[in-house]
């Protein structure tokens, strides 16, 4: 067991360093470089060119990556903090730790000290759905996989895949109209603060409740095939000429085996929630990390992006990791010894 | 001992009087209702099950047997449909009842053992849950009474450390003990009656015949009556008191098993005998009869005797009336069948004289041959070692053994779908052991060709029938040109008694036995000289089954092709073999002509193996069973000395289980690994012979 974690946590640091490398490569062929963009579009190209010296920045692509990483573990200071740039670029915490991203160009701090915020931001926009999601397309899986084709899964279908096939731009637009401009009981921006005069709590259901209709029917959909799949196979036969009511046979023999395939497919949602949620923070204007993500990336601010990459492969594995456990978990064929 | 044993309150002892019946059946209808059409499963069907008796369902893949199982149960799914009749179970209703009534007889009062254990068996919950279920659903117990019924249930079924088991999931467990666990937990809550359906199809021989011993003995021991539904005429000739042969959803013959196996009535009942191979004969003395033409679909029923199109004494104007009614022709004896009297038995055909080949030139040599899988660690599985045998060309050779004795590994290694570890096996000459498929030249791959075990996977659903044999054709360049090509396809499938308007079906069109000659047709369309059958006719019915080994022995005696026949089933091997070749766990036990291993003395194991095959003849001697404790070792650590040694009942002593046995030479052809010696190995108390008396 220990060897198999030791195992993972070794492919989870290959995985960040091969798609951080990849996004550093392809930052390289944005427009405008990192001294232009530290300092600004009214600087002289000779002050430009003297930063781009200092930084060392037209050194082959490689020894720049090396260079960063070295940066990231606290092996060398930033060289953006280094006073001689006269950036006046100023890392609270020191130029030189472990877990140093860099200064974001684009926003004039440390990258620590904007990514966090937003990651937690997102993280309660993301928890909240994902709470909803979980019992939501597992009772809608369930209750249409009981019986394939019946009135139930008929109707339960329809409402699935209606609910995923509209955008969430669409969606957004949609609950905004509806219970803010005809119905005006929700705020329609949720900027996360008390500012426009809407409490906290209320600015949350708005997002939420796009990022549910979306992808809870995805999700109830793959547990309606598992679910389906399951009551046909014999042990269910078995527990019902045991003489077991349909409820029980339900709770106690089908449910458990239904949950083995979806729930990878259930954790995959923890990514597409944390990283995915662009569209959303973007119609409702939430201070989240999707939108940081989108804005760094197109003003090229490589220190953000590599940051917020590490980050979403760092959650990918370790849910991939949570899945393979839980795969464990619930099936006792699969546990390693 | 425990609460269940010392305290037998179950139902069953309500029905004191012999006669009381159990379960009536009758004129019972079951329909499926489909999207677009209705099939009719079952049209009309009655029968009767006596307290205390053990009754026999009999028929092929397709004959309603389950169906009507299910139907007891009140299981027949969304589509299914009793259409009409009556299940009486107790003198209760059973068509009709409500769930609350259907949930208090089954499990409780009706119990059921299926075919496949693995899947019956939840894979996510333990032993011990899934059964102690049983008692608190229905005996109203604690969860700590209800753990403790099951431990007692688990030893009365003869499954060692029941504490530790009742804590294992199923996948820990041998295919043998998950029957038992199966069985144990039909019987917790001491149904009255015991479905079985196809209880050990898919068990190996020496386990299923401890399964039955086990169920004959819980029978009387619980006196339950016993519904027995299986293909298997020798498994039901044996513990079955009545029986019941069914066709196309319709009983055709019903009566005493020892009245009708001696005198069955009925052509089908007839041609059912006849078609199963027997461990008396071999292929030189009987042919095996095969029933022509299919079972019919339920829509393409014709009028009348449901039988005729397959009958020899079809008679218009008689066997085509609508009203054929069960007749009673003495006794208990019924049959459907209204020209039962003049329906002679035919005798077994007698067969042009097969010498033997009398040129033994040799066409395949396997020597030392060793197959090690490493699965990480240090632990490796040894599926083959210091294997030998040769084969002569013409000859059949077959390998005999249960499941994991590594017979399907050999076969794949010489087919070079796997390579060997160490050792050679010589085609022509030439050493393949190391060879795999991929790097052997054309005219090798050519020459050894394979038929597999299951025809549904091994022909591609997409592709029509003649596909595979046109590109063997094309890709070995046997014929050039599309019109020589489709001549020889032609050809083939004429070989394999196929109209060649069955070329452009898909194989879904096509039944099993169907597609298993289009399988034999692939393997010959290359003209090998090797061929490889792994378990070519155990996926299919008995009746079938005949008519494709006849069709495979035909083939193979004109085409002078060796054979390698893998097989678990020593009657078929009897009766196909020239020589045997018999394997445990990897080594080979036993090899000789098919007469030396059958009629002389034979190692231990073979002796086992053959013991455990049932005739459904009554007249023949019941022979001596030998029953072998516990399941075969894991080939991950096989028991150092013989590997037998752990389940041999004739053991000499320790030096079994520490030092490998010698070689006994018994003739030039005839080997056994064993350490008894070769005097007494002869002496091996005949398998024919009048010492057995069998069960009562």
């Amino acid at each position: 067991m220990v060897k198999f974690l030791l195992n993972r946590l070794a492919m989870m640091l290959l995985t960040m360093l091969c798609a951080s490398f990849l996004v550093f490569a392809v930052c390289e062929y944005t427009p405008g470089s990192v001294a232009r963009k530290s300092l600004g579009p009214f600087a002289t190209q000779q002050q430009v060119d003297l930063l781009t010296a200092k930084l060392k920045a037209n050194d082959p692509l490689v020894v720049r990556y090396g260079r960063w990483l070295g940066v990231l573990v606290g092996a060398i200071p930033d060289p953006l903090q280094d006073p001689s740039t006269g950036l006046n670029f100023k890392d609270p915490r020191g130029a030189q730790y472990f877990g140093n991203f860099g200064y974001s160009t684009l926003n004039k701090l440390p990258v620590n000290d904007v990514i966090w915020n937003r990651l937690g931001n997102t993280a309660i926009l993301a928890g909240l759905a994902f709470l909803l999601i979980v019992p939501l397309s597992i009772i809608f899986g369930i209750l249409s996989g009981l019986k394939e084709g019946g009135a139930l899964d008929r109707t339960l279908s329809v409402i699935c895949i209606t609910f995923t096939s509209i955008p969430e731009f669409a969606s957004g637009v949609f609950l905004v109209t509806l219970f803010v401009i005809l119905w005006p009981i929700l705020p329609g921006t949720s900027p996360l603060t008390s500012d426009g005069g809407w409490a906290i709590p209320y600015q949350f259901v708005l997002p939420v409740a796009v990022l549910v209709i979306y992808d809870f029917g995805y999700v109830a959909r793959m547990i309606r095939v598992s679910m389906i799949a399951v009551m046909e196979r014999p042990y269910i036969r078995t527990a019902v000429l045991k003489g077991m009511s349909t409820r029980r046979v339900i709770l106690g023999h089908a449910l458990r085996n239904a949950m083995i395939a979806p729930f990878t497919v259930l954790l995959l949602q923890i990514n597409f929630l944390i990283s995915g949620v662009v569209v959303t923070e973007l119609v409702f204007a939430y201070p989240g990390f999707g939108r940081l993500i989108l804005e760094a990336s197109l003003f090229g601010d490589i220190s953000t992006l590599e940051a917020a990459t590490l980050i979403t492969v760092a959650i990918a594995v370790v849910t991939q990791l949570l899945g393979d456990l839980g795969y464990m978990l619930l099936d006792p064929r699969i546990r390693v010894r | 001992m425990n609460l269940i044993v010392s305290n037998p309150q179950g139902s069953a002892m309500s029905g004191s009087s012999p006669s009381h019946t159990v379960l009536d059946v009758n004129d019972l209808r079951i329909e499926f209702h489909g999207k677009s059409e209705t099939v009719v499963a079952v049209p009309t069907l009655s029968f009767r099950v006596k307290a205390g008796e053990s009754y026999g369902l009999v028929g092929e893949s397709g004959c309603g047997k389950s169906t009507t199982a299910m139907a007891i149960m009140g299981y027949l799914g969304s589509t299914g449909v009793i259409a009409g009749g009556s299940i009486r179970f107790e003198g209760k209703e059973l068509v009709g009842a409500s769930a609350r009534e259907l949930r208090e007889i089954r499990g409780r009062q009706i119990a059921m053992v299926y075919q496949d254990p693995m899947s019956a068996l939840n894979p996510v919950k333990t032993i011990g849950s899934q059964l102690a279920e049983v008692p608190l659903l229905h005996l109203g117990v604690s969860r700590t009474e209800a753990m403790e019924m099951a431990a007692a249930m688990l030893e009365d079924v003869r499954l060692p450390d029941a504490g530790d088991m009742l804590k294992r999931y199923p996948h820990q467990l041998s295919g043998g003990q998950q029957q038992r666990v199966v069985i144990a937990m039909a019987l917790l809550a001491r149904p009255s009656l015991l479905l079985l359906d196809e209880p050990t199809t898919g068990l190996d021989v020496t386990v299923e015949a401890a399964v039955i011993d086990l169920i004959g003995e819980l029978r009387s021991r619980y006196s339950t009556s016993l519904l027995f539904i299986s293909h298997n005429l020798g498994l039901i000739a044996e513990t079955c008191d009545r029986v019941g042969i069914m066709y196309s959803g319709e009983m055709v013959e019903e009566g005493p098993t020892g009245d009708l196996f001696r005198r069955p009535r009925h052509p089908y009942t007839q041609g059912l005998i006849d078609c199963i191979p027997d461990i008396t004969h071999d292929k030189r003395s009987r042919s095996l009869a095969a029933i022509p033409g299919h079972i019919p679909l339920p829509q393409e029923r014709p009028i009348g005797c449901f039988f005729a199109p397959r009958c020899t004494g079809f008679t218009a104007g008689l066997c085509d009336r609508p009203d054929l009614e069960l007749e009673h022709i003495g006794g208990d004896h019924m049959v459907r069948c209204i020209r039962w009297r003049d329906m002679k038995r035919s005798q077994p055909a007698q067969l042009a004289q097969i010498g033997k080949a009398q040129v033994q030139t040799q066409a395949v040599a396997v020597s030392g041959l060793t197959k090690l899988y490493k699965l990480g660690g240090d632990r490796t599985l040894k599926a083959n070692e210091s294997v030998s045998f040769n084969a002569a060309k013409a000859e059949i050779v077959a390998l005999v053994g249960e499941s994991g004795c590594g017979k399907s590994t050999l076969a794949r290694i010489v087919t070079g779908l796997d390579r060997a570890t160490s050792g050679e096996v010589r085609i022509a000459g030439e050493n393949v052991a190391e060879i795999q498929a991929k790097d052997r030249p054309r005219d090798l791959l050519q020459s050894v060709q394979m038929i597999f075990q299951n025809p549904d996977s091994t022909l591609n659903p997409s592709h029509c029938a003649a596909f595979s044999i046109r590109r063997s054709i094309k890709k070995f360049g046997i014929r050039k040109g599309k019109a020589a090509i489709e001549e020889r396809v032609r050809e083939l499938l004429e070989m394999v008694r196929l109209s060649p308007a069955i070329a452009n079906r898909k194989p879904n069109q096509l039944s099993g036995g169907q597609k298993q000659r289009i399988a034999i047709a692939r393997a010959f369309a290359a003209d090998p000289a090797l061929i490889v059958a792994d378990e070519p006719v155990s996926a299919l019915d008995v009746s079938v089954q005949a008519a494709i080994v006849t069709l495979l022995l035909d083939i193979q005696r004109e085409k002078q092709s060796t054979m390698l026949f893998i097989s678990h089933d020593l009657a078929l091997v009897r009766h196909v073999a020239d020589k045997v070749v018999v394997m445990y766990l990897g080594k080979v036990m036993e090899q000789g002509t098919v007469e030396e291993v059958f009629d002389g003395g034979t190692h231990p194991y073979t002796e086992a193996l053959i013991s455990a095959i049932r005739s459904p003849n009554p007249d023949e001697k019941r022979r001596d069973r030998v029953h072998l404790t516990g399941d075969t070792p894991s080939p991950i650590n096989v028991p150092t000395g013989c590997r037998f040694a752990t389940r041999c009942h004739r053991k000499v002593g320790a030096v079994c289980d520490s030092v490998a046995p010698p070689l006994r030479k018994m003739s030039d052809t005839h080997e056994i690994a064993c350490h008894i010696d070769a005097t007494e190995l002869r002496t091996t108390p005949s398998r024919y012979g009048a010492l057995g008396q069998g069960r009562a």
